[in-house]
């Protein structure tokens, strides 16, 4: 199944309804991270409230696709993660370290809102 | 409650025509000396000093319901009329402080009353003798058995309800602000509570919509590493569904658990005490609490 994407001003909105294959996983990441450099997005959403299961693959993947993100200069917020996989995640050991969380779509945007802008690098002489 | 399957409803399978007529009799021989078997009974059950919750009136009001609805189902071979009533009877006594053992002994001096007068009635003859008491016998058992789980089921059930309701108020999620939870604990936590607390915690999150939730553990004396791992992992899945935790209120012992475990601390906001938790989470969703006083007018 393919995930739509949709842009929302500078951001990226990407709605997970249903279970994916692992296949489909990957392919999301990369339309993904080539999509946030053609618009120049400054944030990604990524929405799982469809996913009941989260499998480890599925985690890492997500994570790799947040550092993917951030390294083509954009933030990612995982959004709409459901209780029950929540804390099975946690007792999995698979807690999404380093990347943010936001309860749903709405929550998400508030907080790519209150990122500040990044300082532009200092390029040493 | 559950369906029952554990007693068959009717007394006897067999049809037996003889051991019908046999049962019919003694019913009336027991109906007809009803008056001063009843009033023996009674009598044993104050010597034995049973029910002392309740009155004689109300004992012998009961012994005479109880002893028809006995003859009722010696009679008919039905146990379900007893059953209700058994169950009735449990359901008024039960919160006047009457105790198994009671109930129990109760129903063996009816059994023993009745059969007394059936040894002093067909004693002379072995052979009747015998053949009241194969009907008498277990007709007689299977009444007590229901009699007897009918009163402990009913004590169950009140246990169970009684549970329900300490659970429930056990683990309260508290909205104090618009998107602050705070969630007070207070006692022992053990596996199923910490598992409980965890799941209303999570719900509470999604239902209040919160992005901040102080944990207050003041009232909590000590956890076993268990239970503090359970904690840890409710504070790393809170903030995968969107909320931050704040941890308030380590006792030195929780705190010394904590480090025994080797948590990792950078995921776990801590703050000393309820108060300045609430603080925290009040700056982190930016708001600013102001005496009056100080208010500049607009």
């Amino acid at each position: 199944m393919d995930v739509p994407i949709l842009k929302q001003r500078d951001y990226l909105i990407a709605s997970i309804q249903a279970v994916l294959t692992d296949r489909d996983l990957l392919n999301l990441r990369d339309k993904l991270v080539q999509q946030v450099g053609n618009f120049r997005s400054k944030g990604v959403i990524l929405d799982v409230t469809g996913l009941d299961v989260m499998d480890s693959f599925s985690v890492r993947t997500l994570r790799d696709m947040a550092h993917m993100i951030r390294l083509r200069g954009a933030d990612t917020v995982i959004v709409g993660i459901q209780p029950e996989v929540a804390f099975a995640m946690v007792q999995l050991g698979l807690s999404l370290e380093g990347v943010p969380t936001a309860l749903d779509l709405e929550e998400g945007l508030a907080y790519l809102g209150r990122i500040p802008k990044r300082p532009v690098p200092k390029h040493r002489p | 409650m559950t369906d029952r399957p554990s007693l068959p409803h009717n007394l006897e399978p067999s049809s037996d025509a003889s051991y019908l007529e046999v049962l019919r009799e003694l019913v009336a021989h027991l109906r007809q000396n009803r008056t001063q078997l009843r009033e023996e009974w009674a009598r044993r059950i104050m010597g034995a000093k049973f029910l002392t919750a309740m009155t004689n009136d109300e004992i012998l009001a009961e012994c005479s319901a109880v002893y028809d609805n006995y003859l009722g189902a010696l009679e008919t071979g039905s146990i379900e009329a007893l059953e209700a009533y058994a169950r009735d009877l449990s359901e008024r006594i039960i919160p006047r402080g009457v105790e198994t053992f009671e109930v129990v002994g109760i129903v063996l001096l009816l059994r023993d009353v009745l059969a007394r007068s059936l040894f002093a009635k067909y004693g002379a003859n072995q052979q009747v003798l015998t053949r009241v008491l194969d009907a008498y016998e277990p007709a007689a058992n299977r009444i007590a058995n229901t009699v007897a789980v009918g009163f402990v089921q009913e004590r169950e059930r009140i246990i169970r309800q009684q549970q329900e309701a300490i659970r429930e108020l056990s683990t309260p999620v508290l909205p104090v602000r618009e998107r602050l939870l705070i969630l007070p604990i207070i006692g022992i936590i053990d596996p199923q509570r910490s598992r409980q607390l965890t799941e209303q915690l999570l719900r509470g999150i999604r239902v209040n919509r919160a992005r901040v939730v102080v944990m207050d553990l003041t009232g909590v004396p000590t956890v076993d590493a268990a239970v503090a791992n359970h904690l840890v992992q409710t504070v790393e899945a809170a903030r995968l569904v969107g909320a931050e935790v704040i941890v308030t209120g380590l006792s030195p012992e929780l705190a010394q658990t904590l480090v025994t475990i080797a948590v990792d601390l950078g995921k776990m906001a801590t703050v000393g005490d309820l108060q300045g938790g609430i603080e925290v989470a009040e700056k982190l969703l930016g708001y600013k609490v102001v005496p009056i006083s100080l208010q500049s007018d607009p």
